[in-house]
């Protein structure tokens, strides 16, 4: 396997872009990733996206992304993992670097929500169409099902999420791409209006519109490109039941666990050694049980973590720097890359007001569904 | 919902129809094909206990259109007696009612009413016992 490294990172600002077109705002992220780069060329691409078929009416989105971005003829698929779709798009670019039949691969993510499109039916499809849909769940409430059961086994409450929904927005606050860039109290959270009991607005990602590219290459061409090497030194993927019902215990994303798991065997590290997160907070309650699958802290004790203080920007372990899906915005299909790029900016010292001191490891971990998917990235700097 | 998906899944819907594993037990609702667990391909058709207990739940109160007239909806994961677990709306009780470990029955009722035409679906729900 060849070593892989980021040489180029591009997205657009997230939120309702209603004046610009789904293939529009893909080239836009990706021409800057392009020209972060350096290169003059690529020799393949990977595009995640949900399902632009129900936002906008449009599949085949290999192909027409590479068409506008004038890339054609080279081979350009789309990968969909629901909301992990991006994240799983650049694993099939590294996995095509890696192992030596591409040398520069572009991975991107897309997705336009605001368009009028019924977004909660669309979003729904990625849950179990048969035997949670139909009984009237939704997403809001899949979460909410996790928080009920979190409180009641570790004594953790609504006032817990709120602080993580104030943290990311407090971070969201100082990133210009972000969707939201205003700071909210918890009192905000706590009053907002309810989606799914404990689930408020507030605890919730918004609808966005947004895409973000990424340039990968072998470390040899990166070095040779005197680009900042930003290796890719681990990567792992994996599923759980659809249905949430289906789990031996609600509280485990075993998805998540496993992905990290493997993402920590190729890079042979520990999750001690880890710097700082992006994670996948499409709900508060997401980040909590996700830094206890990612071993950031033992089982149940995410949420005292986060009252210490520990994950915010100036903690021992940083999570959701960009200010994550809930401040940052989660145009679904571009989810994933943009947490890369966010990586990718920490580790290269770039990230202004928001930079967490010496970044030397960063851990990226998307999600789909109520965790049926999950995909896991580690990078270092050289 | 198409029509021939709604009446493949009536045996299920309607009668709580599972698959149980001929060689390790192992009960699935809705019933599939090859065993999670053992990777068995033999099956026999039993139905499940109408009884059980929350295990989790929530309240809806923004819901998908065609629930929107029923908001808000208590919905919840439910073992049944034989552990197997399923999810349903918990009705003719108030949110405030709900809580975790408290037994329910299963009923047959009306779930929702399908596209303009108002074709009427049904299906399992719960009550508290
Ligand atoms: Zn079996």
């Amino acid at each position: 396997m060849r070593e892989v490294a980021i040489i180029g990172i591009g997205m657009t600002k997230f939120g309702e872009l209603w004046t610009k077109s789904l293939r529009d705002i893909f080239v836009e992220a990706a021409l800057k990733a392009i020209d972060d780069a350096g290169v003059d060329h690529i020799d393949s691409m990977y595009v995640g996206t949900m399902t632009p078929g129900l936002f906008v009416g449009q599949e085949h989105i290999g192909a027409l992304m590479a068409d506008y971005l004038g890339t054609a003829p080279i081979p350009s698929v789309r990968i969909e993992s629901a909301c992990a779709s991006g994240g799983f798009a650049f694993r099939q670019a590294f996995i095509d670097v890696a192992s030596g039949i591409n040398d520069i691969v572009l991975a991107g993510g897309v997705e336009k929500m605001t368009d009028g499109a019924d977004v909660t039916y669309a979003l729904s499809t990625a849950a179990d169409q048969e035997y949670e849909c139909y009984h009237g769940i939704t997403f809001p409430g899949l979460y909410a099902m996790i928080a009920n059961i979190y409180f009641h086994k570790y004594g953790a409450s609504r006032k817990h999420l709120a602080m993580i929904a104030v943290k990311n927005h407090k971070n969201g606050a100082l990133n210009p791409n972000a969707q939201f860039q205003g700071e909210i109290t918890i009192d905000d959270v706590l009053n907002a209006t309810m989606v799914a009991d404990p689930i408020s607005v507030m605890d919730s990602s918004p609808v966005s519109d947004g895409a973000a590219c990424v340039i990968v290459t072998t470390v040899e061409i990166a070095k040779k490109l005197g680009k900042p090497v930003v290796k890719v030194i681990g990567s792992g993927a994996a599923t759980d039941t659809i249905a949430l019902h289906q789990r031996k215990d609600i509280l485990n994303l075993d998805a998540v666990k496993f992905s990290a798991e493997r993402a920590y065997k190729m890079a042979g590290i520990t999750p001690t050694d880890i710097g700082f997160a992006e994670v996948h907070d499409c709900f508060t309650i997401a980040e909590l049980c996700i830094m206890e699958e990612l071993g950031f802290c033992e089982r149940g004790k995410a949420y005292q973590m986060v009252e210490k203080g520990e994950t915010a920007l100036e903690g021992r372990i940083p999570i959701n720097p960009s200010g994550g899906l809930k401040s940052k915005g989660h145009p679904v299909g571009a989810t994933g890359i943009a947490q890369i790029v966010e990586v990718v900016e920490q580790l290269r010292g770039n990230a202004g007001k928001r930079q967490i001191k010496n970044a030397r490891i960063g851990l990226t971990q998307n999600m789909g569904g109520s965790g049926a998917s999950s995909v896991v990235h580690i990078f270092k700097i050289e | 919902m198409p029509s021939p998906r709604y009446t493949r899944e009536i045996p299920q819907r309607y009668r709580l129809e599972a698959a149980k594993c001929k060689k390790c037990g192992k009960i699935f609702f809705p019933p599939r094909l090859v065993c999670s667990n053992c990777k068995s391909r033999e099956f026999e058709k039993i139905t499940l206990s109408e009884e059980g207990k929350i295990v989790t739940y929530t309240t809806i109160r923004v819901a998908p259109e065609q629930f929107s007239t029923q908001v808000p909806y208590n919905i919840a994961i439910i073992e049944l007696n034989d552990g197997v677990r399923l999810m349903a709306q918990v009705v003719d009780c108030k949110p405030e009612d709900m809580a975790i470990g408290k037994p329910v029955r299963m009923v047959f009722r009306k779930i929702q009413e399908e596209g303009a035409a108002g074709i009427i679906c049904y299906g399992y729900k719960a009550v508290l016992a």
